[in-house]
């Protein structure tokens, strides 16, 4: 397959992957904006998504309060802010054009459906742009390309490449949205455990489609160090860091039993996968959960640039 | 200028709708207003979801346009098509003749049938690929043959594109779509299959991998780019034909031969069906400044390593003044009669038709030689008095790079516009494939002017396209 292929499958699922991840950010957010918080004292909610996001400092740039309405209009529709579900949308189908070949018809004309709804979307009545119907607009049409990928396709190496793609940029978001739950909505320790913090637990795992989820694995106890342990080492939650590592560890394997030796990726992915598998969330908590969640994104980031040094993504 | 009745309606004969059209009208008749309007929209997004569209520059950035499609095919009749085949075929093996030939000896100019400065002067002659013997002795792989029809027998070759003809993408689409529209035709009429063309053109790709080439030939589609207007076609085609759609960036050269960046490393590439210029192939050997295709690909191409389709050089042979002798290439090499006819046409580097020309222009269409897409041309009955003066001027400054031809009553098809069903012209661009076999998928390209009246039909100029059938008589 040709390398500018390989990273144009990777990259039309990172960014699918994102806009779905900004799409329960934004959801998460909305819940907890419903909820009375006065007096309890941790920061704003909208301002935490834009953390959680990584894109808070672009965002403090343009100038504005991260109120609700500048934060959903920033996240989804800015044509400034790369990571808008607007410019997501947009880069993915730029890059499905690019490796047209190597997709179905199916997942070309899903994905270029949505980016045409969208298209649809902003120039209609700004009544369609309400932030809960883009939210479920977002996560439906990229339920339906993954979904048209993975019937349609052939699990060949460009399946691999892409699969690659969305669980790397799922791990970092996960990773992410569990960091801000501990550092930014609740930034002193002695709330743990208080009313809001049950509630901001809550909308976590809703942020992750995971709350029924949780309380069949855990008969409903939201534990902070359960549900810990739900996102970063149960290996059913798909969502998990350690589910995520799985499956790239996975795909990584395929590819090298494909193509007859081991790549750089292959052996950072595999010890990433062992250092979590290896691990106990009681372990995590005593070491500090925020530096083990940013070692987790540094080495997702070294993750990927050695899958585009193995495949040759930057050609030259 | 009007729609006469004197132009030949491909639908009537006399009053009598011809019977090649019975089964398609009747259907459009019980179709009902109300249903063909949900088609028509149907179908216009299904071409938007498919993505069947082409870039507009200008405009602010480059948009994505669809071009207007028209529900109501153009039909021919087995026993017509046969002829316009044979035709075709006979045209595109003349025309490769002519092009081995001319980066040979030029036995047809030395024999004083083909002035030498017409061909050896030209822009498109490459003196880059004298002397090269590409596989099969073939220089042109895919001709686009344009037709024109003007009566019941009557058939003109409006001109040969022998480089990189586009527009095969929407002849498999139109009849996607028209498949879809109307599924129930399709089950009474028979019409020829026109899907087996991606096949064919990987066969002649194939078939032409150069002598140095081991085992299954690898072919790819070298594309300029997703900015590039035919960029859907491109990356159809190669879809279609399940081959890599590569950039010049994903090619190199390496010694004697070219490869290309996989993950699995560097992979052979034995032919390159380019759908870019000669002059920015390579620019160690043509445009410097171009960044689109691979410094050294000529090199390995003169040495045999990897076919380039078409053959660089190849544009000579589509040239509108070299157009002119196709008729004599055709008694020339193959000793046959010509079974298509040309457009009469004047040179006007030539001083009779020269003065001829100048005093006729209201009445002639004039093209400049090299043009393309229906620009740098006049259309004389269409244009006003201070339009034919100013381009009388362009002639004056430089003859010999216009032609002129008659304008041809071109004949018309019933083409659907908001007034319901209405004679717009047409024209024809079948694809001629030529590898071991000259092959012609029964079918091709049928462009309308959307305008009552208009005789320009290309896309660039607003012009619309229709499925084409071939039914048995």
């Amino acid at each position: 397959m040709l390398s500018r292929t390989a990273e144009s499958l990777y990259w039309t699922s990172r960014y699918i992957e994102r806009a779905e991840s900004i799409a329960r950010l934004l959801e998460v957010a909305y819940r907890m904006s419903l909820m009375p918080t006065a007096g309890e004292g941790h920061e704003n909610e909208w301002a935490s998504i834009l953390a959680a996001a990584g894109v808070s400092h672009a965002f403090a740039a343009t100038g504005q309060e991260p109120t609700a309405e500048a934060v959903t209009e920033y996240l989804i529709f800015d044509p400034e802010n790369p990571s808008s579900i607007r410019n997501c949308i947009g880069a993915a189908r730029e890059n499905v054009r690019a490796a047209r070949p190597a997709l179905t018809s199916d997942v070309w004309e899903t994905l270029n459906s949505a980016y045409l709804q969208f298209i649809d979307i902003l120039q209609g009545p700004p009544a369609r742009r309400d932030l809960l119907s883009m939210c479920e607009w977002t996560k439906a049409s990229a339920a339906a390309v993954r979904g048209s990928f993975e019937t349609t396709q052939l699990q060949d190496e460009g399946y691999d490449f892409f699969n690659l793609g969305c669980f790397i940029e799922r791990a970092d978001n996960t990773a992410r949205l569990l960091d801000v739950k501990f550092y930014v909505l609740l930034p002193t320790i002695d709330m743990v455990g208080g009313g809001v913090d049950q509630y901001q637990w809550a909308a976590l795992l809703r942020a992750v489609s995971a709350r029924r989820a949780f309380h069949w694995a855990y008969k409903g106890d939201y534990a902070p160090e359960k549900i810990a342990h739900f996102l970063i080492l149960n290996p059913i939650c798909p969502r998990s860091l350690i589910h995520c590592c799985e499956r790239i560890d996975h795909h990584l394997s395929r590819l090298s039993r494909a193509y007859g030796q081991r790549s750089l990726a292959g052996r950072l992915a595999a010890g990433m996968y062992g250092h979590l598998a290896e691990n106990n969330v009681r372990h995590i908590i005593e070491e500090g959960l925020h530096e083990f969640l940013t070692d987790f994104i540094t080495e997702a980031r070294k993750l990927d640039e050695a899958v585009n040094r193995s495949y040759m993504f930057w050609g030259h | 200028m009007s729609t006469k009745p004197d132009f030949f309606n491909e639908m009537f004969d006399g009053a009598e709708i011809r019977p090649a059209y019975t089964k398609v009208t009747k259907w459009f008749d019980d179709l009902g207003e109300e249903m063909l309007a949900l088609k028509k929209a149907e179908a216009e997004a299904l071409f938007r979801r498919i993505g069947i569209t082409f870039a507009v520059y200008g405009e602010g950035g480059s948009t994505e346009r669809l071009i207007p499609f028209d529900l109501m095919p153009r039909v021919f009749t087995r026993s017509e098509w046969d002829r316009l085949e044979r035709g075709v075929k006979q045209r595109s093996r003349a025309l490769n003749a002519f092009l081995w030939d001319v980066y040979h000896r030029g036995e047809i100019v030395r024999s004083g049938r083909i002035p030498g400065e017409l061909v050896y002067r030209n822009e498109a002659y490459e003196p880059a690929v004298v002397g090269i013997n590409p596989a099969l002795n073939i220089y042109s792989h895919i001709v686009g043959t344009d037709l024109v029809r003007t009566g019941r027998d009557e058939f003109y070759v409006l001109e040969d594109n022998c480089r990189t003809p586009s527009g095969v993408s929407y002849m498999l689409e139109n009849r996607e779509i028209m498949m879809r529209m109307c599924p129930e035709l399709f089950r009474s009429a028979r019409i020829a299959p026109v899907d087996t063309y991606p096949d064919l053109l990987r066969r002649t790709l194939h078939e032409v991998a150069p002598a140095k080439c081991e085992g299954e030939p690898t072919a790819v589609i070298l594309t300029p780019g997703a900015f590039n207007s035919a960029y859907y076609e491109h990356s159809f085609l190669a879809d279609q034909m399940g081959i890599d759609l590569v950039e010049g960036q994903d090619l190199f050269v390496d010694g004697d031969f070219v490869y290309m960046r996989t993950t699995r490393g560097p992979q052979r590439v034995d032919v390159i069906y380019r759908r870019i210029d000669d002059a920015f192939l390579d620019p160690l050997c043509f445009r410097p400044d171009s960044m689109l295709g691979v410094p050294g690909l000529m090199n390995v191409y003169r040495s045999g390593g990897v076919q380039i389709c078409s053959a660089p050089g190849a544009g000579v042979a589509d040239d509108k003044a070299i157009y002119t002798y196709v008729p004599d290439m055709v008694r020339f090499y193959l000793g046959e009669e010509p079974i298509l006819k040309n457009v009469p046409t004047w040179r006007c580097g030539e001083a009779d038709a020269y003065k001829y020309v100048m005093e006729h222009l209201p009445e002639l269409v004039v093209k400049e030689v090299h043009g393309s897409g229906g620009y740098g041309m006049l259309v004389g009955p269409a244009s006003t008095k201070a339009q034919i003066a100013e381009f009388a001027e362009l002639i004056k400054k430089n003859p010999s790079n216009y032609i002129a031809q008659p304008t041809l009553a071109l004949s018309t098809s019933p083409t659907f516009v908001e007034s319901g069903l209405a004679p717009r012209h047409v024209d024809l661009r079948p694809y001629c494939l030529v590898g071991k076999e000259v092959r012609l998928t029964p079918g091709g390209l049928t462009r309308v002017a959307m305008k009552e009246g208009s005789l320009v039909v290309n896309s660039s100029q607003g012009g619309g396209v229709k499925d084409t059938w071939i039914v048995a008589d």
